[in-house]
C-alpha cells in the first residue's frame, strides 16, 4: 500500500517536474494561436467584428472572449475555417454583426471630393492618399474594402463598387457532373 | 536530296497516341480569308502585362501601326492588322473559357490595306536591349500557343550562347496542321528566321524536329535547310502525344529535362515554335510587326482548311468559309487534348489561336458518366511529367491543395494524356486546373491581406508614435512654460526695454523672407501667351490696359491703402 | 473488371473439375448476395444503381470469396463473408475507390477468425462428387462430411505440429498424390488467368512478380537449411491461395499501392507476412491477413516510394536506341 502511493508519488513529482522544465525550455514567444487566427481573418480592419481590427478580434477569439461568426468580409469560409483550427462548432454569421457582401472597394467622386482628410484619418490601411484642399483618391490594390471611409465624408463622395471577375482572377470551376438518377435498363 | 543522318533520340515517359484526323485539313493549301470589315484586336494577347492603348477612338491608322504600348518587359505589343479607323476602346468578349470581355481596340477596315513604313531592323549593330525591345515592340510572342513573349527567351543567351536551339515543329495535338502547312509551304522564310535567331542567341547547334507523321514538311524543310548552306539538323521525331510540348521536345532531343520553374536555357537549350521563327524572321527581315497567323480550321466542318488570319478577325467569320455542319454545338480554341472551350464564335481571332475546332456530338461525344478512381494507375502510365495524376486527383478534389502541390501539382502541363487513358472517366486535367487556380487565387489573397495587415501595423505604430510625440511635446511646452515663468519670475525685477525674446525676432525674419522671396518669385513668372502676339493685339492689350488704369484710379479711395 | 472475372474462369474450371461442382454453387450464392447487397448500399447512398452494379467490382469481391472458401462449406459462409466485404468493407468506407481494405480478404478474415473449423472443411479431391451432393453438404446438414477434408496446408501444419513430427513434405505429398495434382492444376489454371492479364495490361508486372518471387526465395531457403520444418518452393506456390492471390488479390489496385516501387514493396511485404503465418502463426494459411496488414501500410508506402518527376531524375540522359 505504501509502496504503491510512494511509487506513485514519485511518478508524479518526475513528471510534473519534466513538464515544468519543458515549459520552460521550450516555452514560445507571443501567442501561437492568435498568429493562426489572424492568418485565417481577412484583414479586411473593418471593425464590424466590434474590435478595432482583426488582430485584436483574433486575440479576443483566442481568450475565448468572442465568437467566430463575428467577421462578415471573412464570410461562411472563413467561420468553417476558424471551427476548424479552434474545434469550435460552426454557426452561420450572426446577424448583428453584418451581412457577408461580394468584394468592393471604395471609389472617390473626384469631382464632388472637398478635399477635407476625413477619410484619410479613418482608412486602416492608409489606402487613401490626398492632403488638405487636394483632391483625394483611393489606391485600388490597396483599399480592403472596409467601409470605413464612407462614414466620415461630409459630401458622400464615397462609394463601394464592387469587383467584378475579369480575365485575371477568373478561376477554373470545381468540376461537376450532374448525376443521373437511376434508369431502369430495360 | 540529301537524307542527313538521324541523330540518337531520347524518350519521355508516357504519353498517348490519339487518332490524329490531320490529313483532314491539309489537303489544299494555306488560304487568305476575304479582307474582315471591322477587326476586335484584344490588347492581352500574351504572358504578361496588359498593353496600353495608345490610339485613340476616330484616329485612322495603318497596318502594321502600333495600337498598345507592352506594359513592362514581360509584355508584348499589339498592332493594328490592317489600315481603318478605330472605332471604339471598350470591352468585348475575349476568346477565353471564362467568357469574360477584356479591353479590345475595334478597328474598321478602309479596304486599303496601306502599310506603315517597314525596314529590315540591323539586329548585328544593335545591344541585345535594343534587340529585346524592338521585338517586344513587334509584338512577337510565341505562336505555339503559349504565347510568352519571345523577346524574353531570344535575350536570354545572347551574351554567353547556349548549346541548342530547337525549332518546334511536331505539332502533336490532333487536328491542328497550323504548322505542317507552315513548314510545307514557306519553309524557306522559316529557315531564314532560324538563322537570325541562332546568331542572335549564339547558338552552337540548331535542331529542327518534326512528328514524322509529317513527311511532307520534313521534305520541304529539309530542302531550306540545304538550300540556304546553314548546318541545321532536320530531326524527325516518333509521333507520340506530347511530343511537341516543349520540355518533351527538349527532352528527346537532347536527353534534357528541364524541371518545373527552371527555364531551358539554364540547360544550354532554348526551343520555339516554327511560326515564332517566321514571324521574327517577318519582325527583324522585313520590319513587320506580327499582324497575322496560320490559323486550322478543323473537326466538324465540311471543308477543313489553314488559313492566314489577321489577327482580330472574328471567328465565325473564318469558320463560315470552311462549311460548318448543322449539327455543330461547340468550339474550342486549341485542340481536342488541351484545348479550351469557348462560349462562343463571336470572338476574335488572337495570337494565341492555333485552331478552331468544332464539335458535335458525334465526333466528340459526350463523356461516359464519372466513375469513381479505383488508383488502377493507367494515369501515371501516361503522364509526360512523371507525376501521379491519380493522388493529385484526389488532393484536388478534397480541395488539400497544400497536399497537391507538395505531389508537385505545378509540374502538370496540362496535357490531358490522364483524362485520356482514364478508365473511369474522370476529367483529370478539369480537376487539376481548378485546383491551380484556387492555388494562385489564395495565394493572391494572401500576399493582400498580408500587405493590409502590415499597412494598419504600421499605421498602428505611426498613430501610437505620434501619440507619444504628442505627449512628449505638451510636455516639453508645459516644462517650457512652467520654466519661462520661473524666469519671467526671476527676470522680472531685472526686467529690460527689450522686450520679445530673440526667437521671436528669428520667425519674423523668416516669413519676411518667405513673403519676399514669393514677391520676386511673382514678378518673375511672365503669362506664357503672351510670347506672339501681332500689333492689332498689342494694340487691343495696351486698351484693355488704359481702362483697367481708370477703373484701378476710381476705385483706389475705396481700397485699404495697403493693397 | 469484367475481363477480371474472365481470367479467373480457367482456375474455376479445374477446381470444379477436381473437387466437384460446390464451387458452382458457392460462386453463384456470393454473386448473388454481392449484387443484392451492392445494388441495397447504392440505393440507401443515393447513388446510380445499374451503372455501379454494371462494373463487375461486387462481383470479383464474390468470386475471389468463393474461391477462398471451401467449396462445400455450408451455404452462410459464404454469404456472411460476402455481405461483410460488400456492406462494410466497401460500402462503409465510401464505396468503389474508397475502401482502404481489400473487401475480399476482410470477408475472408472475419470467417477464419469467426469459424475457424467450418473454414477448414475441404472436399478430399477425386471424390467425384455430383451437384446433388454439393448442394447437399452446403445447404442440408453436415452428416456426409466423411468425404470432406483439410487442405494440404491443414493436413500438413497438423502433422508437424503434432505427433508425427517427422513427417516430411515428400511423405506427404506421396501419401496424397491426387490431391497434389489438383492444386497444381487449380494453381496453373490461375497462372494462365493472370498471364493474360498481365498481357491485357489489366495488371502490372510488379505485384505478381514481386509475390511469387519472395514466395519461392523464402520457401527455397527454409527448405534447404531445414526440409522437415519448411515447404519446398513448389509446395508453397499451389498451395493454399498463393497463385489466386498473386494475380488477383495482391494486385487489387484500390487498397493496394499506386507507384510502381510501392508495389513491389507491397507484394513482397504481402509473400513475407503470408510466409511467416504459414510457419509461425496459428492459421494455415495467412494471405488475407498479410493483405490486410499491408494495405494498412499502402498509403505510407506509396507517399515514400513517389516516382521522380519529370526534370528532377538522377539518371538524366539515359540514352536509348
Amino acid at each position: 500500500m505504501l509502496e504503491a502511493i510512494l511509487v506513485m508519488s514519485l511518478g508524479a513529482v518526475v513528471l510534473g517536474a519534466a513538464l515544468g522544465y519543458a515549459a520552460v525550455k521550450f516555452r514560445v514567444e507571443g501567442d501561437p494561436l492568435v498568429e493562426k487566427i489572424d492568418a485565417i481573418l481577412p484583414q479586411t480592419q473593418c471593425g464590424q467584428c466590434s474590435y478595432p481590427g482583426c488582430k485584436p478580434y483574433a486575440t479576443a477569439i483566442a481568450r475565448g472572449e468572442a465568437e467566430i461568426n463575428q467577421c462578415p468580409p471573412g464570410g461562411e469560409e472563413g467561420i468553417r475555417k476558424l471551427a476548424d483550427l479552434l474545434g469550435r462548432e460552426f454557426k452561420p454569421l450572426s446577424a448583428e454583426h453584418g451581412v457577408e457582401k461580394p468584394k468592393a472597394v471604395a471609389v472617390i467622386d473626384e469631382q464632388t471630393c472637398i478635399g477635407c482628410t476625413l477619410c484619410i484619418q479613418a482608412c486602416p490601411v492608409d489606402a487613401i492618399v490626398g492632403a488638405a484642399k487636394q483632391m483625394h483618391t483611393i489606391i485600388a490594390d490597396q483599399c480592403t474594402g472596409c467601409e470605413l471611409c464612407l462614414p466620415p465624408c461630409p459630401v458622400d463622395c464615397i462609394t463601394m463598387e464592387v469587383l467584378h471577375e475579369t480575365v485575371d482572377t477568373w478561376k477554373w470551376k470545381y468540376p461537376v457532373f450532374p448525376l443521373h438518377p437511376a434508369q431502369v435498363q430495360s | 536530296m540529301i537524307r542527313q543522318p538521324q541523330q540518337q533520340l531520347f524518350r519521355f515517359n508516357g504519353g498517348v497516341t490519339p487518332e490524329y484526323h490531320k490529313d483532314q485539313s491539309t489537303r489544299v493549301p494555306i488560304g487568305v480569308p476575304p479582307a474582315p470589315t471591322e477587326l476586335v484586336i484584344p490588347l492581352h494577347q500574351s504572358i504578361g502585362g496588359t498593353p496600353r492603348p495608345i490610339v485613340s477612338v476616330g484616329e485612322r491608322v495603318l497596318c502594321g501601326q502600333r495600337i498598345g504600348e507592352a506594359d513592362g518587359d514581360v509584355s508584348a505589343a499589339v498592332h493594328a492588322s490592317t489600315s481603318g479607323t478605330v472605332v471604339a476602346i471598350e470591352m468585348r468578349q475575349l476568346p477565353h473559357p471564362s467568357g469574360l470581355s477584356s479591353l479590345c481596340v475595334v478597328l474598321q477596315a478602309d479596304g486599303h490595306n496601306d502599310w506603315i513604313a517597314c525596314s529590315a531592323f540591323d539586329y548585328e549593330q544593335a545591344t541585345a536591349q535594343e534587340i529585346r525591345d524592338y521585338l517586344r515592340d513587334s509584338g512577337v510572342v510565341g505562336l505555339g500557343g503559349a504565347v510568352f513573349p519571345s523577346h524574353l527567351k531570344l535575350n536570354a543567351g545572347h551574351q554567353i550562347g547556349i548549346d541548342t536551339l530547337i525549332i518546334n515543329g511536331a505539332e502533336c495535338e490532333p487536328y491542328i496542321t497550323c504548322d505542317d502547312m507552315l513548314m510545307r509551304e514557306r519553309a524557306t522564310e522559316i529557315v531564314r528566321g532560324v538563322a537570325l535567331m541562332r546568331r542572335v542567341l549564339n547558338a552552337k547547334a540548331v535542331c529542327i524536329g518534326i512528328e514524322d507523321n509529317k513527311p511532307q514538311a520534313i521534305a520541304a524543310m529539309q530542302t531550306a535547310v540545304s538550300e540556304s548552306k546553314e548546318d541545321f539538323a532536320v530531326t524527325t521525331v516518333p509521333t507520340r502525344y506530347p511530343a511537341g510540348g516543349a520540355k518533351q521536345l527538349i527532352r528527346v532531343i537532347t536527353g534534357i529535362e528541364v524541371p518545373h520553374g527552371r527555364r531551358s536555357v539554364e540547360y544550354g537549350v532554348q526551343c520555339f515554335n516554327v511560326a515564332t521563327a517566321l514571324a521574327i524572321y517577318q519582325a527583324i527581315a522585313l520590319g513587320r510587326p506580327l499582324i497575322s497567323r496560320i490559323v486550322t480550321v478543323a473537326g466538324n466542318v465540311s471543308n477543313a482548311r489553314n488559313f492566314e488570319v489577321l489577327i482580330g478577325t472574328l471567328m465565325k467569320d473564318i469558320v463560315a468559309l470552311c462549311d460548318p455542319l448543322a449539327d455543330t454545338d461547340r468550339v474550342i480554341m486549341g485542340g481536342p487534348m488541351m484545348g479550351v472551350e469557348l462560349a462562343s464564335q463571336d470572338v476574335p481571332v488572337v495570337k494565341a489561336t492555333n485552331c478552331i475546332l468544332l464539335g458535335s456530338q458525334k465526333i466528340f461525344p459526350p463523356a461516359p458518366p464519372e466513375m469513381p478512381c479505383i488508383r488502377c494507375g493507367e494515369c501515371a502510365i501516361a503522364c509526360p511529367a512523371d507525376l501521379q495524376p491519380l493522388e493529385l486527383y484526389w488532393f484536388a478534389r478534397a480541395k488539400l491543395f497544400g497536399k497537391a502541390q507538395e505531389y508537385h501539382l505545378f509540374d502538370c502541363i496540362e496535357c490531358g494524356c490522364c483524362s485520356y487513358v482514364c478508365p473511369s472517366n474522370i476529367p483529370l486535367v478539369d480537376y487539376y486546373r481548378f485546383a491551380k487556380s484556387e492555388i494562385w487565387a489564395r495565394e493572391k489573397e494572401k500576399a493582400l491581406a498580408d500587405e493590409a495587415r502590415e499597412r494598419f501595423e504600421f499605421r498602428q505604430f505611426r498613430d501610437e508614435r505620434e501619440e507619444h510625440e504628442k505627449v512628449a511635446r505638451l510636455a516639453a511646452r508645459a516644462a517650457a512654460a512652467a520654466e519661462a515663468k520661473a524666469q519671467s519670475a526671476a527676470d522680472l525685477a531685472a526686467a529690460s526695454a527689450g522686450g520679445d525674446s530673440g526667437g521671436d525676432d528669428a520667425t519674423k525674419a523668416l516669413i519676411a523672407a518667405a513673403l519676399e522671396r514669393a514677391r520676386q518669385q511673382g514678378g518673375e513668372i511672365a503669362p506664357k501667351n503672351t510670347g506672339h502676339v501681332s500689333a492689332e493685339q498689342l494694340a487691343e492689350i495696351a486698351q484693355i490696359e488704359s481702362r483697367r488704369a481708370e477703373i484701378r484710379e476710381q476705385a483706389k479711395p475705396q481700397l485699404p491703402p495697403d493693397s | 473488371m469484367l475481363r477480371v472475372l474472365a481470367a479467373l474462369t480457367p482456375g474455376i474450371a479445374a477446381y470444379a473439375w477436381f473437387f466437384g461442382p460446390g464451387v458452382l454453387i458457392q460462386l453463384g450464392l456470393a454473386s448473388l448476395t454481392a449484387l443484392l447487397a451492392e445494388a441495397l448500399m447504392l440505393k440507401l447512398r443515393d447513388r446510380p444503381i445499374w451503372r455501379s452494379v454494371g462494373d463487375g467490382s461486387a462481383l470479383v469481391t464474390a468470386w475471389l470469396i468463393a474461391l477462398s472458401f471451401p467449396s462445400t462449406g455450408p451455404w452462410w459462409l459464404v454469404v456472411v463473408a460476402t455481405l461483410a466485404a460488400i456492406l462494410v468493407a466497401k460500402h462503409l468506407y465510401g464505396g468503389l475507390g474508397q475502401n482502404p481494405f481489400n473487401p475480399a480478404m476482410v470477408g475472408f478474415a472475419l470467417m477464419i477468425v469467426a469459424y475457424p473449423l467450418m473454414m477448414s472443411r475441404w472436399p478430399g479431391a477425386g471424390a467425384a462428387m455430383d451437384i446433388g451432393q454439393a448442394g447437399a453438404l452446403i445447404f442440408g446438414s453436415h452428416s456426409v462430411d466423411t468425404v470432406t477434408m483439410a487442405t494440404p496446408l491443414d493436413t500438413l501444419r497438423t502433422a508437424m505440429h503434432g505427433v508425427e513430427t517427422k513427417l516430411s513434405v515428400e511423405t506427404f505429398l506421396q501419401s496424397r498424390p491426387d490431391l497434389h495434382a489438383a492444386w497444381k492444376w487449380i494453381a496453373a489454371g490461375y497462372l494462365a488467368g493472370g498471364l493474360w492479364l498481365l498481357q491485357q495490361r489489366i495488371i502490372s508486372w510488379h505485384m505478381p512478380t514481386a509475390f511469387l518471387v519472395t514466395l519461392i526465395a523464402l520457401a527455397g531457403v527454409s527448405s534447404a537449411i531445414d526440409p522437415s520444418a519448411f515447404n519446398g518452393p513448389l509446395f508453397e506456390l499451389i498451395s493454399g491461395g498463393a497463385m489466386l492471390a498473386a494475380f488477383f488479390i495482391v494486385t487489387d489496385p484500390v487498397s493496394g499501392c499506386t507507384t510502381p516501387r510501392g508495389k513491389l514493396i507491397f507484394a513482397t511485404g504481402v509473400a513475407l507476412i503470408t510466409w511467416i503465418i504459414r510457419h509461425f502463426g496459428g492459421y494455415p494459411d495467412g494471405i488475407a491477413f498479410a493483405v490486410l496488414l499491408m494495405n494498412v501500410a499502402a498509403p505510407l508506402i506509396d507517399m515514400y516510394t513517389q516516382p521522380k518527376v519529370f526534370g528532377l531524375k538522377d539518371d538524366q540522359g539515359s540514352r536509348h536506341d
